[in-house]
């Protein structure tokens, strides 16, 4: 376990990272294309709902409350779940969640098992984990099952194949899926056809399901699970076990707070108004569905990241994916670029939080536009745990030596002043110094160093503070 | 000390800033006031579900229904192919029919939505899954407006099973557009009476 990659950390910091994915044409293509069409419907469903800022309100409260009373809540959770028949275990960390599920999987003497989409399983690796012991973990949403046979990550939270077009769809199912059928076009619903008849007798005859969820609810031990394509229903029905991975984090304390995020995610995720299936399950229930029920509640750095006043925010995560779609630096580098399972905004403030010391490049890794803000079902203020992260990184010796000085002359009003005059002489050098709307593009070694991700501005001809003398005196 | 009372611990200590309790805000609307079969059909429209007014239309061309054990028996009357009925079937059987008809518990008419509960008619959650065409009878007075409406009647049964259905099975994951059928039934049946 120890040796292998961690889901959360990337080999390359972000800006290696993404000059490499900035250099596939056709990934760009794909990925605008995806997110305005998803930006659109989004945009359409939410000016539906008159009252989506009363919804989000509310949810960013229940989300507030459920932070600060964590822990009441995770055991009154445990008590109603495992008075309904399920068997809740508790994980600190990736390595012992992903120990938990296999001695479960083994324990039911299976070799394989299939899982529904979940973030929470991604993040600990487990498939990768599972495969150490024997057992392989099959994928079961489209999304998932296109970036398993490709043997790809995924590059998105809610659309991991986000990255890839219809007709190299088409080509991994043509090399990596035994079962396609001859001819297969690039069709999308000849494509979800391939996809179905690939998995069907899968479902109906494998004995082990793993899930994440989308919501646990404290008080009755419920958990709720929403997806598309009935591929969670075939999961969370048709087994005979039953193993949820659930991060802490994803607790409401009542099954009525459900009104307020059964409307705030299906809209800021798919743009639908409500997602094709949910269900939702209450340990076990005789006669109907898996009746050896588990719920694995996992840390793994997340009461670290409670533990921090302002990044605390990035708990009320719900993983619609919304703030991906409207960034531009996501819109361009792509998830991949970002090195962990949570790409784009929140992945910049959660990827660095869960992995302290790790992943310093990620709150770098935005324009700090507020588009992603205002997209958050939850109004997670991703520019305010931006900035606060950034203070906290260690930055560069000839960084901190730089602000260092000018700390110094903007704390003694003559030096800056003289400063101010010698940038002035040096900017008068420059061939564009009369247009000050035009900054300096590319600055000469070492100001190369600043420029090479932005514009620097030239010093004004003139300052306010001497047009006041010569003006006003 | 165990994993549970150290995750505990850990949380505890790291809200030892003792952060204000909050307010829930909870102004958002409960219902409202619509025509609610038209609004309903919509919505179900829009998802390409098939709308009826008469059981009958919606069973047309079913060899083999597939029905839970307590269905009305009134349901049936006029229906004159064969009629399985789920006592326990495994997989492979619920495999074989064509149809399998249900009632529902409530159904949302702002978003399409109709609710399973594991109720009366409507059977355990395998036989409306399984089957590539789900015909669910909704009487006028089951739909609601708004999810909240919805959620606060499902408070009651909320530890039994539950499954909201919005439209035949369905992907986004294709370069973000809607198509509809992949592993759920391929083909949604809505009969309003």
């Amino acid at each position: 376990m120890t040796d292998a990659p961690n889901p959360l950390v990337g080999a390359a910091p972000f800006p290696a990272a993404a000059r490499v994915e900035l250099g596939k044409p056709q990934l760009r293509r794909n990925l605008r294309h995806a997110t305005h069409t998803i930006r659109d419907k989004r945009l359409r469903v939410v000016s539906e709902l008159d009252d989506w800022e009363d919804l989000r309100a509310a949810g960013s409260a229940i989300k507030a409350h459920v932070r600060q009373n964590l822990p009441e809540l995770l055991v009154e959770f445990e008590a109603a779940a495992t008075a309904a028949g399920a068997t809740v275990h508790w994980a600190r960390d990736a390595a012992e969640a992903c120990r938990i599920v296999a001695n479960l999987v083994i324990g039911a003497g299976a070799t394989e098992l299939v899982k529904v989409k979940s973030m929470a399983t991604q993040e600990i690796g487990l498939n990768e984990s599972l495969e150490t012991v024997g057992v392989s973990a099959y994928e079961t949403d489209l999304a998932e099952l296109i970036v398993q046979l490709a043997g790809d990550t995924p590059s998105h939270i809610l659309v991991p194949a986000i990255h890839y077009n219809r007709t190299e769809i088409r080509d991994i199912f043509r090399q990596h899926m035994p079962d396609a059928p001859d001819g297969l076009t690039d069709d999308p619903p000849v494509l979800a056809e391939a996809a179905r008849t690939h998995l069907r007798r899968r479902f109906m005859t494998t004995k082990v399901a793993v899930s994440g969820a989308n919501f646990a609810i404290a008080s009755t031990g419920t958990l709720v699970v929403l997806e598309s394509e009935g591929n969670g229903r075939m999961c969370l029905t048709l087994p005979e076990t039953l193993i949820s991975v659930v991060g802490v984090e994803k607790l409401l304390p009542d099954f009525t707070d459900l009104e307020v995020f059964m409307q705030l995610l299906p809209r800021s995720s798919t743009g639908e108004r409500m997602n094709p299936y949910t269900s939702m399950w209450t340990g076990v229930t005789p006669g109907d569905g898996p009746q050896d029920v588990h719920v694995v509640l996992l840390d793994n750095g997340r009461s670290s990241v409670l533990a921090d006043p302002i990044g605390r925010q990035a708990l009320a995560c719900i993983r619609c994916s919304a703030c991906l779609n409207v960034c531009p630096v996501y819109e361009r580098a792509g998830g991949h670029a970002y090195g962990s399972v949570y790409p784009g905004p929140i992945g910049a403030i959660l990827s660095p939080q869960l992995t302290p010391g790790r992943n310093e490049s990620l709150p770098f890794a935005s324009t700090l536009c507020g588009a992603c803000y205002d997209a958050c079902p939850v109004r997670i203020n991703i520019p305010e745990v931006l900035i606060h992260l950034r203070q906290t990184v260690r930055h560069r010796p000839a960084e901190r030596v730089a602000f260092r000085i000018l700390a110094d002359l903007m704390a003694h009003p003559r030096r800056y002043r003289a400063a101010l005059r010698a940038a002035r002489a040096g900017a008068g050098l420059h061939p564009r110094r009369r247009r000050v709307a035009f900054p300096v593009r590319r600055a000469p070694w070492p100001g190369s160093r600043w420029t090479a991700a932005r514009d620097a501005p030239l010093p004004a001809t003139e300052t306010f503070a001497d047009w006041w003398a010569r003006e006003r005196a | 000390m165990n994993a549970r009372e150290e995750i505990l611990a850990r949380l505890r200590a790291a809200l030892s800033d003792q952060p204000e309790p909050v307010q829930i805000p909870r102004r958002y609307a409960i219902s409202r006031t619509a025509d609610l079969p038209a609004l309903f059909t919509d919505r179900l429209v829009d998802y390409r579900a098939h709308v009826h007014q008469d059981l009958a239309s919606a069973l047309s061309g079913v060899d083999r229904l597939l029905v839970p054990a307590d269905i009305p028996r009134s349901w049936l009357d006029r229906f004159s192919a064969t009629v399985v009925v789920d006592e326990g079937l495994d997989v492979a059987a619920l495999d074989r029919v064509d149809a399998v008809l249900t009632g529902c518990a409530v159904a949302i008419a702002e978003t399409g939505t109709i609710v399973l509960d594991a109720g009366a008619g409507q059977g355990r959650r395998a036989i409306t899954l399984v089957p590539d065409r789900h015909v669910v009878v909704v009487r006028r007075e089951q739909i609601v407006s708004r999810v909240p409406e919805a959620v606060r009647f499902l408070a009651g049964s909320a530890t039994r099973p539950q499954t909201w259905i919005s439209g035949p099975s369905a992907t986004s994951d294709i370069e973000l557009n809607r198509i509809e059928g992949v592993h759920g039934p391929r083909r949604l049946d809505v009969v309003l009476v």
